[in-house]
């Protein structure tokens, strides 16, 4: 399958990479789709966490690369989805111990056994967002509807552009449709002519988002407004036909009133 | 009516900040920068013609059509004329 290695980054830190990442991972297990997920945060590794897998972690990314195990042995297989793997990153290293290319070699092994491949990328743009991209010829943009992360996010696009990436599409996490609704937030559509980008996903800010990674188990196919959210977005990367959710615009006469005197 | 009273939202206030912000960033050119161009583009252009300095605009943009205006930006000036300079002038 072409463009099946999926790269989730977003430049700026805390905007919800790894949430995404293990939330269209469960999703597209649980369409029955098998999954390889890559954590390449080494040093800092959550999505482990995140994914609720963190105590069954024996190797990593980084001894895969050193040759110290089979690449079998370091994929950890999620016991609630069948098809759902997680490939940790290392803890005790940092992002040079590997390099782009080995990545590329990892990549090119696993690729062809899986329907998807998701990394979970670094934020910044140093060697670990460099190493992150290597193996990937599509990307997935995360930011907030915030100055900063867009900023960051319009960044990463143009380098995701200078490294021949053919496909990037956005996902605009933690919108507060009641914000929008007040002007004090940017709607998803202001967002999304910024950056030029096709949207992929609009996330609500859900409390429910808090309590999954708590529990260490990804609300995608729940049914808070996040988990729907999320799968629509799975439904997307498959090819699916999904209008959005329609938080911004469900404006009652009588809101739209008392919110003239409110903007007075 | 209430369009008048009510101040800027800050939603536009961010729009307009990340507008100029990301032109800059893009194309790594500063506001100074532009100031420069567009001091040298008046000097130029009112060699030969009467111009408008107040109200011309140059602004760095992506091109038009293609979305992210690819991978080249363009530079846009709007010079209003006033009109042809009444003195004549030998051209080079």
């Amino acid at each position: 399958m072409e463009n099946n290695v999926i790269v989730v980054t977003s430049g700026k830190g805390g905007v919800g990479k790894t949430t995404t990442t293990a939330n269209i991972g469960t999703g597209l297990a649980k369409l029955g789709r098998k999954v390889c997920l890559i954590d390449t945060d080494i040093g800092l590794r959550n999505l482990d966490v995140v994914m609720g897998l963190e105590n069954r972690i024996i190797y990593h990314l980084v001894d895969v690369i050193e040759g110290n195990c089979r690449m079998k042995q370091a994929l950890i297989r999620d016991k609630r989805h069948p098809g759902l793997y997680l490939m940790p990153a290392a803890q005790t290293r940092d992002k040079s111990a590997i390099s782009p290319g080995q990545m590329v070699k990892v990549i090119e092994q696993i690729k062809d056994q899986f329907d998807y491949v998701i990394l979970d990328c670094p934020a910044g743009i140093e060697q670990g967002f460099q190493n992150a991209i290597a193996g990937a010829k599509r990307a997935i943009v995360v930011t907030t509807p915030e100055v900063s992360a867009i900023r960051d996010a319009d960044r990463i696009i143009g380098l995701l552009e200078a490294n021949g990436f053919s496909q990037m599409d956005l996902i605009i996490n933690r919108l507060r449709p009641e914000m929008v609704r007040r002007g004090d937030m940017m709607s998803s559509d202001d967002v999304a002519d910024i950056l030029g980008i096709p949207l992929l996903g609009i996330i609500p800010d859900d409390e429910s988002v808090v309590v999954a990674t708590n529990q260490g188990d990804p609300l995608a196919g729940g049914s808070s407004p996040a988990g729907i959210a999320f799968s629509n977005v799975v439904g997307r990367i498959e090819g699916q036909e999904i209008p959005f959710l329609n938080f911004e615009k469900s404006i009652s006469f009588f809101s739209r009133v008392t919110g003239i005197f409110h903007k007075a | 009516m209430w369009f008048f009273f009510r101040r800027k939202s800050s939603c536009q206030v961010a729009k307009d900040r990340l507008k100029i912000l990301l032109i800059t960033d893009r194309v790594n050119c500063s506001p100074e920068m532009v100031e420069l161009i567009k001091k040298d583009i008046t000097k130029v252009i009112s060699k030969y013609v009467k111009i408008d300095a107040e109200n011309m605009a140059v602004q760095i943009t992506a091109k038009k059509g293609t979305p992210r205006g690819g991978r080249s930006p363009v530079l846009y000036a709007n010079v209003p004329i006033l009109g042809l300079q009444k003195h004549e002038r030998r051209f080079p």
